[in-house]
C-alpha cells in the first residue's frame, strides 16, 4: 500500500502521469458540463413549488460537495506531507486550496441567490451557512499562512498543520443540518431524505457532480504541474545564484 | 510535572514583570465594550439585548491581542530551542505556555466580564452563567491561540495573521458561550450550552497542545 503510494510521490513520475490523465479529465469535464447543464437547465422538470428556481440546486449542491471534497483532499495531502515528508503532498495541498476556496464562494453565492426567492432573505445565520462561511475563512487563512513566510518550505509545513486542524470543520458542515434545527434543513431534507429521489432530478444532479469533480481534478493537475515546474525553476535559480 | 510548573511560573513572572502588557488586554476589552455602547447608542434595552454577545466578542478579541507574545520572545532569543531540547515534551511546553497566557489574560477577563456586562445593562440573573461560561471558554481561546501563535512564528505580519487563523476556530466557543448566557437571561436551561462548552474545552485541551507542538517543531526546525 505505502509502497505504491511512495511510487507516485516522485515528481517526475507524477508529471508523466498527469500528462497522460489530464486530457481525459479535461475532456470528461467538458462533456459532463455540456450534458449536465443541458439536463439540469432544459430537460429536468421544474419543482412544483419552487418553479424554475430549483435549477440553482444543480449548480449549488455539487459546488458545496466539492468545497468539502477539496478541503479533505488538502487535509489528506497535508497529512501525507507531514507523515512521509513528501514535498508533492505540500504542492497538492497548496494547489487545491484556491480551487476549494473558489468552490466555496460559488456555493455561498448561488446559495444566497437561491435563498432570496425561497427563504425571502439572502443570508441567515444558521448552522450550515455559518459553517460554510468558516470553511471559506479556513481556506483563506491557509492561503495567507502559506505565503506569509520567506522560506516556502516553512510556509508549507505550517499550512499543513493548519489544514489538519481546520479539517474538524468538515464534519461540522456535513452534519450541521442534522445536529441543529436550521432553516437550511427543510430545503435539503425534502429532497434527499426520501429513500429514492426521482431520477429526473437525480440524474442531472449526479451529472453535474461528476462535471465538478472532473473540473476539480483538471484544475488540480494543472496547478500541481505548474507548482512542480515553479519549484524546479526556483531550485535552479538558487543553485545558479550560489554559483 | 515540576518542569511544567517551573515553566508556568517563569512565564508568569515574565508577564507580571511587565504587568502593563497584561492589563492592555483587559483595557482593550473595556474599550471594545465602550465603543459598542457609543456605536449602538445608550438605550438600555438595546444594549442589554446585545450584552452577552458583545462581552464574549470583546473577550475573544482581547485574548487574540496578546497571542503574539506567547512564543515570539522565546523564539527570538533562542530559549524555545533550549526548551525543545530539554526534558519537557513540546506539547507540555505548549500547554504550560497556554496556561500562563490564560492566567495572565483569561482570568482578568473573567473578573472584568461581569462589570462589562453590567455596563451594558445586562440583568443580574445572567451574570453567574456568564462567569461560568467564561471560565470554560477562555482557556479554549488560549489553547487555540497557542496553535496559531506557534504556526506564525517567523512569519511576516504574524500579529494580524494569528487572529485571522484562530478566530474561525474559536467561533464554536463563542456561539456556545453567548448562547449559554442568552439562555440564562431568557429563563431557559443554560446547562446544555455549558456542557457543549465543556466538551469544546476538553477537546481543545486534548488536541491543541499536540497541534501546537507540531507547529513549534517546524518553527524550531
Amino acid at each position: 500500500m505505502t509502497g505504491s503510494l511512495h511510487r507516485f510521490a516522485n515528481p517526475a513520475r507524477f508529471q508523466r502521469l498527469a500528462r497522460a490523465v489530464l486530457p481525459w479529465c479535461a475532456g470528461g469535464a467538458a462533456l459532463a458540463f455540456v450534458a449536465g447543464l443541458y439536463l439540469s437547465l432544459v430537460t429536468s422538470p421544474p419543482d412544483y413549488q419552487q418553479g424554475d428556481t430549483v435549477r440553482i440546486m444543480y449548480v449549488h449542491v455539487p459546488a458545496a460537495w466539492m468545497a468539502l471534497g477539496a478541503y479533505t483532499t488538502m487535509a489528506l495531502a497535508s497529512a501525507v506531507a507531514l507523515i512521509w515528508r513528501h514535498r508533492l503532498g505540500d504542492l497538492i495541498a497548496q494547489s487545491a486550496a484556491p480551487i476549494g476556496a473558489g468552490f466555496t464562494v460559488i456555493a455561498l453565492a448561488t446559495g444566497m441567490l437561491w435563498g432570496q426567492p425561497m427563504w425571502g432573505t439572502f443570508w441567515v445565520w444558521d448552522a450550515r451557512l455559518t459553517s460554510v462561511l468558516v470553511l471559506l475563512f479556513l481556506y483563506l487563512g491557509y492561503i495567507a499562512l502559506v505565503h506569509a513566510f520567506d522560506d516556502p518550505e516553512r510556509g508549507a509545513k505550517a499550512g499543513a498543520i493548519l489544514a489538519l486542524v481546520g479539517w474538524i470543520n468538515v464534519p461540522i458542515v456535513k452534519f450541521s443540518v442534522d445536529w441543529w434545527n436550521t432553516l437550511h434543513q427543510p430545503a435539503s431534507i425534502s429532497r434527499f431524505a426520501k429513500p429514492a429521489i426521482h431520477p429526473d432530478i437525480l440524474t442531472p444532479l449526479l451529472m453535474m457532480a461528476a462535471a465538478y469533480m472532473l473540473l476539480f481534478a483538471t484544475l488540480l493537475l494543472l496547478r500541481v504541474r505548474a507548482a512542480i515546474l515553479e519549484h524546479r525553476l526556483r531550485t535552479l535559480a538558487m543553485a545558479r545564484a550560489q554559483g | 510535572m515540576t518542569a511544567f510548573l517551573t515553566l508556568v511560573r517563569r512565564d508568569l513572572a515574565l508577564s507580571l514583570r511587565q504587568a502593563a502588557d497584561a492589563l492592555v488586554a483587559v483595557m482593550f476589552a473595556v474599550l471594545v465594550v465602550v465603543l459598542f455602547a457609543f456605536g449602538v447608542g445608550p438605550e438600555a434595552n438595546v444594549l442589554s439585548r446585545l450584552s452577552a454577545g458583545v462581552v464574549w466578542v470583546a473577550a475573544l478579541l482581547a485574548a487574540m491581542l496578546s497571542l503574539d507574545r506567547l512564543f515570539q520572545a522565546d523564539h527570538d532569543d533562542g530559549s524555545l530551542e533550549q526548551l525543545a531540547l530539554g526534558p519537557l515534551p513540546l506539547w507540555s511546553v505548549a500547554l504550560a505556555k497556554a496556561t500562563a497566557h490564560w492566567l495572565v489574560t483569561g482570568v482578568p477577563l473573567i473578573v472584568a466580564a461581569p462589570v462589562l456586562a453590567l455596563m451594558l445593562a445586562m440583568p443580574t440573573d445572567g451574570l453567574t452563567t456568564l462567569v461560568g461560561a467564561m471560565i470554560l471558554g477562555t482557556p479554549c481561546f488560549s489553547l487555540l491561540g497557542a496553535i496559531g501563535a506557534a504556526l506564525v512564528l517567523g512569519a511576516r505580519r504574524g500579529g494580524v495573521l494569528v487572529a485571522f487563523l484562530v478566530l474561525p476556530l474559536a467561533i464554536p466557543v463563542l456561539i456556545f458561550g453567548a448562547a449559554a448566557t442568552e439562555a440564562a437571561l431568557t429563563g431557559l436551561e443554560a446547562a446544555p450550552h455549558l456542557m457543549l462548552l465543556g466538551a469544546c474545552l476538553l477537546a481543545t485541551l486534548a488536541l491543541a497542545p499536540a497541534a501546537a507542538a507540531a507547529a513549534l517543531r517546524q518553527a524550531v526546525g
